[in-house]
């Protein structure tokens, strides 16, 4: 069980307040994502939950009991931190089974789900190693694995693949993805890397400034942005947004067209290629357009535009709308 | 990482330690405080009473306070200079590519590790001794009349002592900062253009500043307490030429039996201490800060 | 740095680096010369070095005519009894202000040092009075107290900055693990300090055995330590350079052998972690 529920959790420091109020439902065996900019208290959020702060105000409910006032270890949430927070002294079978120990297990029983785990997570071989002797990628593993020994109602991940280079990164990313397919534990995922809310949350919780901006499935925040917010952190590369008169065409105060809508050929807008990058499977322009300023345009496959050429463009796709306080209409 | 709970345990954590030191502090300073305003003398015990400041008067109207307190601050400036100037200049040199550099190290860190009484015994007997002394016999075979260190320049003489125990200190926390220095700093400044000299001066003197800033505030704290020294070698002479405030103090405890007179000393040392305090904590604060 | 370099100026270097580390070493190895040299070969003029007498009877006159093994003992005692209740008290204070930091907690250490900052000298007077009224006077209780009252501030300010290195973090998770205080102390923060807690002990050892003020002040015969023999023996007997030397020798060689074996842990301990 793992169902998760915030009532008006409020969080200061002194006079500032970091979560000015959240309310926010977790089900059991989701996997939500928290994402935003730096500094928009997702990671405070999390901390929350798991009891490293206290609450200013509000209630967190863990499996329908009030755990506001219990100690970290007593609510029963696993944590995996950026820096994997490893313990260096100890061997990677010390550092899994720790929390197993400090349960109070019989030792048998603890090398039992150690080994398990371990071998979950392609680990066996290097039980008997230092983290220090480990890759950033089977460090990370060795943080998961002490999270996942304990059974825990739920899984709290903290950035956990910002250390990683690229390519890892996306390796990890599945892993993460297919042991919560396996476990059917409820997540719950920080980053600030929209890419990955999208891949791997079956829901996304937008903060911006200690405020939930939208809470939804990945293709809920891609197709329906609630604000301009969501519309311009969701989607890469960024939403173009247009104010102005192009903008009241469409009875809006401003306008909202991704990158990926847009096409080059014939149509009603003309300009000069600023910059192209072109990937192979896609390019991308950045194109001054008169009247409306600079457009970030992605076409499949090979488009041939070089700096200074001349374009058409034109809108193929949703037009998103908003209105003067950046609600979408 | 902070919740009420790990607060509250932080403070009972603490509190032994704080609790401790000051009891430590506050009870034999109040009661410095309170013998520093009264007559009491250890050889007419019956006579006690209250005589206001008369025993500070007593330090500030006696010569011999203002020589002491100039030689406090002459033997810790002193200390000071010759410690980070030579100091700078022997971990600059070990630093180079030497042979052996780890036995060197030993030989060097020596001295840190002999206790102030053997120090001072040491350098009074088998080398500033007007008979005996190793200097003497260098003077001697130079055909010249043997320099009497302790009884023409004592202070100069404890400063060289007192130099000698903490220029291990100095050095070992000079060259830890030294070989922290990148090397790719000093070959972009050679490729620049830098000379030796401006290397050092614009590259490897503003690195060290922090270390010398950390020796200058932990030596001072010691320094400023300098005895044993004094005690064994020139017991504050001649005359009074070497004693210092701590020793003037212990003159008047020890020898006169003056308590009172002794505890307003105490308290004036207390202030300049504190004095001294200020200015170190105020950079070493700074220090902290990064 | 990777660079080629000329055999002439590492002989240069060289020859000039031990030259100056001869020159430093130079009186401690005067003293223990002369420990092995017969009274009348320490005054010779001009000084003797290969012609000396060398004897050992020093060393076992300075061992009979004094109670050496118990000055030695009574410093084992104190420099290490006062190290060790000082790190006890010292560990959880430099955990909470190492890791629960509030405000104050810079003010609070700032203050901790100035307290080393007071002349010893100063209170010397009320302190032999307390010590007097508590009993405490010549017995080894009472200096290991005073020892390691006057060395706290230090062990906890060492402690911080080791402390300081060591991520938040991985003390957040062992809490998530379901460590309790203890466990997080015992478990996880003290293993991964042990390096610097090391360093801490031994630099205290060593200050605390070549303390000379509190062991001459606050100790007659019972409990004086080595600095206490040290300093009574140079005073009537100031003229046989041979035994001076030789008692010198036994008392420092102990703390110099133990502080070259572990010279490397004790630099880092020395710079208050303020020089990396």
């Amino acid at each position: 069980m793992g169902k998760i529920q915030l009532t008006k959790v409020r969080k200061s420091f002194g006079e500032v307040d970091v979560i000015p109020g959240i309310d926010l439902t977790i089900e059991n065996g989701e996997f939500v994502v928290f994402v935003g900019p730096s500094g928009c208290g997702k990671s405070t959020l999390l901390r929350l939950i798991a009891g490293l702060e206290d609450t200013t105000s509000g209630v967190i409910d863990i499996d329908g009991k009030d755990a506001t006032n219990l100690p970290p270890a007593k609510r029963g949430l696993a944590m995996v931190f950026q820096s994997y927070a490893l313990y260096p002294h100890m061997t990677v079978r010390k550092n899994i089974g720790f929390p197993l120990k400090m349960a109070g297990m019989d030792p048998a029983e603890q090398d039992k789900r150690v080994e398990r785990a371990a071998k979950v997570l392609n680990l066996s071989n290097y039980l008997d190693r230092r983290p220090g002797q480990l890759s950033g990628g089977q460090r990370q593993r060795v943080a998961i694995g002490r999270a996942i020994v304990r059974e825990p109602a739920a899984f709290l991940f903290d950035e956990p693949l910002s250390n990683l280079d690229a390519a890892l990164r996306v390796g990890m990313r599945q892993e993460i993805s297919e042991l919560h397919q396996s476990l059917k534990t409820t997540m719950i995922y920080v980053t600030h890397d929209q890419v990955e809310a999208m891949t791997m949350a079956d829901k996304i919780v937008v903060l911006n400034a200690g405020h939930i901006e939208q809470v939804g499935a990945p293709l809920e925040l891609y197709n329906f942005p609630r604000n301009l917010f969501v519309a311009g952190f969701i989607g890469s590369p960024k939403m173009n947004l247009i104010e102005g008169a192009e903008a009241a065409k469409h009875n809006a105060h401003t306008i909202g067209i991704r990158p990926e809508h847009i096409t080059v050929g014939d149509g009603p807008w003309e300009g000069v290629v600023g910059l192209s990058e072109h990937l192979g499977s896609d390019s991308f322009l950045k194109v001054a357009v008169e009247g409306l300023g600079t457009m970030t345009v992605r076409a499949p496959g090979e488009v041939h535009a070089r700096h200074g050429d001349r374009i058409r463009l034109a809108p193929a796709g949703k037009i998103h709308r908003f209105d003067t306080n950046g609600l979408a209409i | 990482m902070s919740t009420h709970s790990s607060r509250l345990a932080a403070r009972m954590m603490v509190a032994p330690s704080v609790v401790l030191l000051l009891i430590w502090m506050i009870v034999p300073l109040a009661m410095t405080l309170y013998y520093s305003f009264r007559f009491y003398r250890l050889l007419s015990p019956d006579r006690t009473n209250w005589v206001g400041f008369n025993n500070y008067l007593w330090f500030f109207n006696s010569p011999d306070f203002w020589l002491a307190l100039f030689n406090t601050l002459a033997l810790v400036g002193g200390v000071l200079f010759i410690t980070v100037v030579l100091g700078t200049l022997i971990a600059l040199l070990i630093d180079q590519p030497i042979k052996g550099q780890g036995f060197l190290r030993i030989l060097v860190i020596a001295p840190f590790f002999v206790m102030p009484p053997v120090a001072a015994s040491i350098w009074e007997n088998l080398f500033m001794h007007p008979q005996n002394g190793l200097f003497a016999a260098v003077a001697q075979g130079f055909g010249a009349q043997p320099i009497l260190f302790l009884e023409q320049y004592p202070m100069w003489s404890i400063i060289g002592i007192v130099s000698w125990e903490w220029l291990p200190f100095a050095t070992l926390i000079l060259l830890t900062a030294l070989q922290s220095l990148s090397s790719e700093q000093l070959e972009a400044a050679e490729m620049d253009g830098a000379s030796p000299f401006a290397r050092f001066r614009y590259i490897i003197l503003p690195h060290m500043t922090r270390a010398i800033t950390v020796v200058i505030l932990i030596q001072t704290i010691f320094l400023l307490g300098i005895f044993g020294e004094i005690f064994t070698t020139t017991q504050g002479g001649p005359g009074s030429a070497s004693t210092t405030l701590p020793y003037m103090i212990f003159k008047q405890a020890i020898a006169a039996k003056d308590i009172g007179r002794a505890a307003a000393g105490g308290i004036i040392a207390v202030i300049l201490a504190n004095i001294v305090a200020y200015f170190l904590m105020r950079g070493l604060g700074r220090n902290l800060e990064n | 740095m990777a660079r080629a370099l000329s055999p002439r100026r590492l002989l240069i270097t060289t020859v000039a680096a031990w030259t100056v580390a001869l020159i430093i070493f130079f009186p401690v190895l005067w003293m223990i010369l002369t420990s092995f040299k017969t009274e009348a070969s320490a005054v010779a003029m001009p000084p003797e070095f290969l012609s000396a007498d060398w004897t050992l009877e020093n060393y076992t006159e300075v061992w009979s005519r004094s109670d050496y093994p118990r000055f030695f003992w009574n410093s084992v005692v104190i420099s290490v009894g006062s190290t060790l209740l000082g790190l006890l008290i010292a560990i959880p204070a430099a955990w909470a202000m190492a890791f629960v930091p509030g405000k104050k907690t810079k003010d609070l250490l700032m203050w901790m040092l100035s307290t080393k900052m007071m002349p010893a000298v100063a209170v010397m007077i009320p302190l032999y009075l307390l010590f007097q009224q508590l009993g405490l006077i010549d017995t080894k209780i009472g200096l290991v107290i005073a020892l390691m009252l006057m060395n706290l501030p230090i062990i906890i300010w060492m402690l911080y900055t080791y402390f300081k290195e060591i991520p938040g973090e991985i003390l957040e998770a062992s809490r998530m693990d379901g460590a309790t205080l203890w466990g997080e102390i015992i478990y996880v923060l003290t293993p991964m300090a042990l390096p610097g807690i090391a360093s801490t002990m031994l630099l205290n050892i060593i200050l605390a055995w070549n303390e000379a003020f509190w062991t001459i002040v606050l100790t007659t015969t019972k409990a004086a330590p080595l600095s206490a023999f040290i300093a009574s023996f140079s005073a009537p007997q100031g003229l046989f350079y041979a035994k001076l030397s030789a008692a010198s020798a036994m008392a420092i060689l102990p703390i110099l052998i133990l502080g070259w074996f572990s010279q490397k842990q004790l630099v880092r301990g020395l710079t208050f972690g303020a020089v990396k």
